[in-house]
């Protein structure tokens, strides 16, 4: 195995390490200086992560800027960080997310402020290598560690029923890996010299091809309970509503997207002829979580429970997108989880704002916020118009590329009906959130207390600046994100050599120039 | 005869715990009586000078030599073997000594020289039952190490607890072993030979059957009394490594006993009882110990079962404690099961593994007894409540709690995920799938009851808040180290590995490939 180390992807790993340390070493640390020890580490960690997008090129579909070193050599397991069109967004995604939801903690967190911020890189570092890691057991060791600092951010921090949401979380999560772990421990046996490492299981994939529906249901489940596909779901409400705000920014944000990464990164490649059998039957999962999540939103009158299920319908599309395996959706499926993040992480975001004032989440205590809270409500506005996607905002591009690519998808028979049903998940979104937004912004002031709102503060709007810009990024200018990934998918859904896609993908590659 | 000086070498170790012995002795005669302290300090120093020596011996005068034929590392007149697992093992005793003594000194009433005195004379006892190639020899180090510890369970002399736990042990004990000399008293009369390896070469002859026939013996006859004797000393070896259904004594005794020596007992003198077990059915005292082989034997599926329900009893019957130190019980009971999957799948990837679980099992185990051992010197019991909203009274000991609750659970980035999938690993590979799944699935289950302990320190609060846990200068040390070993363990197990891998060859001596 040959040896080749950059760095710069283990730089932007480990690097919010280095703030943990000052802040454990640190003797006597204010809460100030707390919170600017970790707003200047994740700000780095962001300078970082853009110096790796200005040196990652578009147009090459292999692993860029691989580190890459014999870890334990005796079992082939190597230390391998890469990154490539499909992790790109993930990584940028991790960054800015991470950032924003250690400054929009600023004011929420009082107690335990130093652990609170150790826990948040750490749960950085442990994103960022679940995106980076291309040996799968280095996956897997991210994979898992980052469940350690979620449970603690959600049990310690979280809502009036944490700890129980703080274990059903764990417990979930950690079911679906452990069927994973056999998985690869099969998989790196078959090998032979014995390795872990990604791309060479992609090339010795025959060897296991024989068991490869097995396998792929051992990927499938760890995935879908993190995604979290119908109907593996049930974990998502409680976890994402008892966490505090940044706890659930990053949970929307970035961990459901460790699951849509994994299907297109495992998945796929490793069992192509399994994924394919599989889609139709996954896409249909994949509809009932767009409809059902849609509707059990509508019925909810907690907001951030409403924005949860909400999750659940966004995700549905993407896993769609993913497993109409054609190169509109799977690209479609990365963008919408990119847009999902920002577009989810600022609806959380906007709950925590309200919730910090009044303490309360129910919609009925709300109402005509927009006449004490113009500034907030335009934005918040702009936000629920980008997730029911408005053409124009993020939410569309991302939506309207994976109809796109489930109308040209060659395992779904026939694919105008699954494209139907999921667009009606699309009007769905407009129904509950701006019934959402009507019940809580528009109308008279009905509570007393809501008189005595402040309009969003700086930091606050900055923060939401921050959402909007890539909100108007995407929704104007997408095709530089397509850019990135372009490639890798291509290379990805053609290296995938299952006969029934190949004549459809290329007729929808001709349709596309 | 001329006796080889490298004969005396290999026994340096022993013979310097013996110095070590005296010197203590002599030295808590020279010092007044409120400060016997420092014996034990003394003795943890000598632990360490004497793991120095003997990891010195082996790096500077290749004592043991990993290359060396049988019959030259067969020393003493085959007393003894001088290979590599007894070092791995030598340095697992004396880093349990040294760890044990330094989390002891917190404990005012154990300051005594008769408990050091004891645990050094235990130890030399599993370092010569690891060593020891001759049932004769094995049963002696058995018994100088159970006496000793008989008496160090029952050392709490005010304590009922204490005494019954001491007690319980010494009948169990006896009575276990006095089985076991039994069983081995049968190998003796059929073969004439107490030596494992000339044992081995006996049983594994081809000719075997064929000359027994012809001497006018029933081949059936001597099938049937070696089983015998195989049951009978799997009760004597299953009782050390507390296997079910030889487990009962270890709940009683680890809530009753001291809990240091509770520490010490979990760990080095499970990992003896692995020793001679490992090395009694490697060298095919029974029948012929290879994957291929052993699963013919008819003692092989006793040995399956006894794993499986070790693996699940232990963690289902942890669930439902109450008192930490019983579920700490219940869980090394499981985690013996573990390590069985390691001896029972007779590779030597399975033995690596399992020599490579009891080393991080003992820095895991005597980490989370230390936490206990301060914790209650100042509540004075042992209850889960004590550990309540430990996390706001001391942090750092809830963090080192934190990491042996997620190494015991396997959970990346400890040792203790390497750990299991080393072992699941070895199974996979040597086709017992089935045998990982179950381990698997058990490893899920005790995430559970170790979650929960982690939720008692991190997420209640307890109305002991404000009284301060002392930790002395000793403490921190124990668990400074076993805690950072841990956690190197676990990011970086590669060397660890190769060496107890290494080590494992010493087993396939007799294997025939």
């Amino acid at each position: 195995m040959e040896s080749e180390f950059n760095g710069l992807l283990t730089l932007l790993t480990f690097f919010p390490l280095v703030g943990v340390l000052i802040l454990l070493l640190w003797r006597g640390v204010s809460d100030t200086q707390i919170k600017w020890t970790a707003i200047i580490t994740s700000a780095v960690t962001l300078v970082i992560s853009v110096v790796v997008l200005a040196s990652f090129r578009a147009g090459d579909p292999g692993l860029q800027m691989v580190d890459r070193a014999a870890w334990i050599p005796s079992w082939g397991i190597s230390y391998y960080m890469g990154i490539d069109g499909i992790s790109i967004l993930m990584v940028l995604l991790t960054t800015i997310i991470s950032l924003l939801a250690i400054i929009s903690s600023w004011s929420a967190i009082e107690t335990q402020v130093k652990q609170y911020y150790i826990f948040m890189l750490l749960l950085q570092v442990g994103m960022m290598g679940v995106f980076l890691a291309q040996d799968m057991f280095l996956f897997y060791v991210f994979w898992e560690f980052t469940l350690i600092p979620m449970y603690f951010l959600i049990g310690i921090w979280g809502g009036g029923r944490r700890v129980y949401a703080a274990i059903k979380f764990f417990l979930y999560t950690m079911a679906g890996s452990l069927l994973m772990l056999l998985a690869i421990l099969y998989m790196g046996l078959q090998t032979d010299p014995i390795t872990f490492a990604i791309p060479d299981l992609v090339a010795q994939r025959a060897t296991f091809a024989g068991v490869q529906n097995l396998l792929f249901i051992g990927f499938f489940v760890a995935f879908a309970i993190k995604v979290p596909i119908f109907p593996f779901h049930s974990w998502l409400p409680d976890a994402h509503t008892e966490a505090p705000t940044a706890g659930s920014v990053i949970l929307a944000g970035i961990l459901l997207k460790m699951g849509t990464y994994g299907l297109i990164r495992f998945n796929l490649p490793l069992f192509p002829q399994a994924s394919a059998d599989f889609a139709p039957y996954i896409a249909v999962l994949a509809i009932i979580g767009i409809i059902y999540g849609a509707i059990v939103a509508f019925a909810q009158q907690d907001v951030k429970k409403l924005v949860a299920y909400s999750s659940i319908s966004h995700l549905g599309f993407v896993v769609l997108g993913i497993f109409s395996l054609t190169a509109a959706g799977v690209q479609g499926g990365i963008l919408q989880g990119f847009n999902h993040g920002i577009s989810s992480g600022a609806l959380f975001f906007i709950v925590g704002i309200l919730y910090e004032q009044r303490h309360t989440r129910e919609m009925k205590e709300y109402g005509g916020i927009w006449k004490v809270m113009p500034v907030f409500s335009v934005l918040t506005l702009i936000i629920v118009l980008s997730s029911m996607g408005l053409p124009g905002l993020n939410g569309f591009v991302g939506e309207f590329t994976i109809l796109l690519g489930s109308m040209g998808a060659a395992t779904f028979a026939p694919a105008w009906i699954y494209t139907a049903f999921a667009v009606t998940g699309v009007i769905l979104a407009a129904v509950y959130l701006l019934w959402m937004f009507q019940r809580v912004f528009l109308g008279p002031v009905t509570v007393e207390a809501n008189n005595k709102l402040r309009d969003i503060n700086t930091r606050d709007l900055f923060v939401m600046c921050v959402f909007l810009l890539f909100v108007f990024w995407v929704g104007i200018a997408p095709s530089g994100f397509f850019n990135l990934m372009d490639t890798s998918v291509t290379t990805l859904l053609a290296d995938m050599n299952v006969p029934e896609l190949a004549q459809r993908v290329a007729t929808f590659a001709l349709l596309g120039q | 005869m001329e006796i080889p000086s490298s004969w005396y070498l290999f026994l340096l170790p022993e013979i310097s715990l013996t110095i070590l012995l005296f010197a203590i002795q002599v030295y808590s005669r020279m010092l007044p009586n409120d400060r016997q302290r420092n014996v034990g300090l003394m003795t943890a120093w000598g632990a360490f000078i004497i793991l120095m020596i003997t990891l010195g011996l082996w790096w500077y005068a290749d004592i043991p030599n990993a290359n060396a034929p049988l019959e030259e590392s067969l020393i003493w007149g085959g007393m003894l073997r001088n290979d590599m697992i007894t070092l791995v093992f030598r340095v697992i005793f004396l880093t349990a000594l040294m760890t044990t003594c330094l989390v002891s000194l917190d404990t005012p009433w154990l300051q005594k020289i008769e408990y050091f005195a004891l645990l050094i004379t235990a130890t030399m006892g599993f370092s010569l039952m690891a060593a020891s190639s001759d049932l004769i020899m094995l049963y002696i180090g058995l018994e100088m190490a159970s006496i000793s510890s008989y008496i160090l369970a029952g050392f709490y002399k005010a304590d009922d607890r204490s005494a019954e736990a001491g007690m319980k042990y010494f009948v169990y004990g006896a009575f276990a072993t006095a089985v076991m000399l039994f069983g081995m008293s049968y190998i003796y009369g059929i073969f004439g030979s107490t030596n494992i390896y000339i044992l081995g070469l006996i049983v594994q002859n081809p000719t075997l059957q064929s000359s027994m026939t012809a001497a006018g013996f029933s081949f059936q006859d001597f099938t049937a009394v070696n089983l015998v004797a195989v049951v009978m000393i799997v009760v004597g070896f299953g009782f050390k490594i507390s296997a079910v259904p030889f487990h009962w004594w270890a709940p009683d005794t680890y809530e009753g006993a001291p809990t240091a020596f509770t520490a010490f007992v979990s760990t080095a003198s499970k990992a003896a009882g692995f020793a001679i077990f490992l090395r009694v059915f490697t060298a095919g005292v029974f029948g012929a110990p290879t994957s291929v082989t052993a699963n013919q034997e008819p003692w092989w599926a006793l040995l399956v079962v006894i794993c499986i329900i070790t693996m699940t009893l232990g963690n289902l019957s942890a669930i439902f404690q109450k008192n930490i130190k019983r579920m700490l019980a219940y869980s090394s009971v499981a985690q013996a099961g573990y390590a069985l999957i390691g001896l029972i799948i007779f590779t030597q990837a399975g033995y690596g593994a399992s020599m490579f679980y009891l080393l991080m099992y003992a820095f895991t185990n005597i980490a989370a007894f230390g936490v206990i051992i301060i914790v209650s010197n100042v509540s004075q019991s042992d209850q889960m409540e004590d550990l309540y909203g430990l996390n706001r009274r001391s942090p750092y000991l809830a963090l080192v709690m934190m990491v042996a609750l997620l190494s015991l659970g396997g959970i990346p980035p400890t040792a203790g995920f390497l750990g299991k999938f080393f072992l699941f690993k070895a199974a996979v590979d040597a086709g017992y799938w089935w045998l990982a799944l179950i381990g698997i699935l058990n490893a899920f289950v005790a995430l559970y009851y170790y979650l929960t302990v982690i939720k008692y320190m991190y997420l209640y609060r307890s109305d002991a808040e404000a009284i301060e846990i002392p930790v002395s200068r000793a403490a921190i040390m124990g668990l400074g180290i076993t805690t950072l070993v841990v956690i190197i363990l676990g990011v970086y197990a590669g060397p660890a590995y190769e060496w107890t891998l290494q080590a494992a060859a010493s087993f396939m001596t007799l294997a025939g490939g």
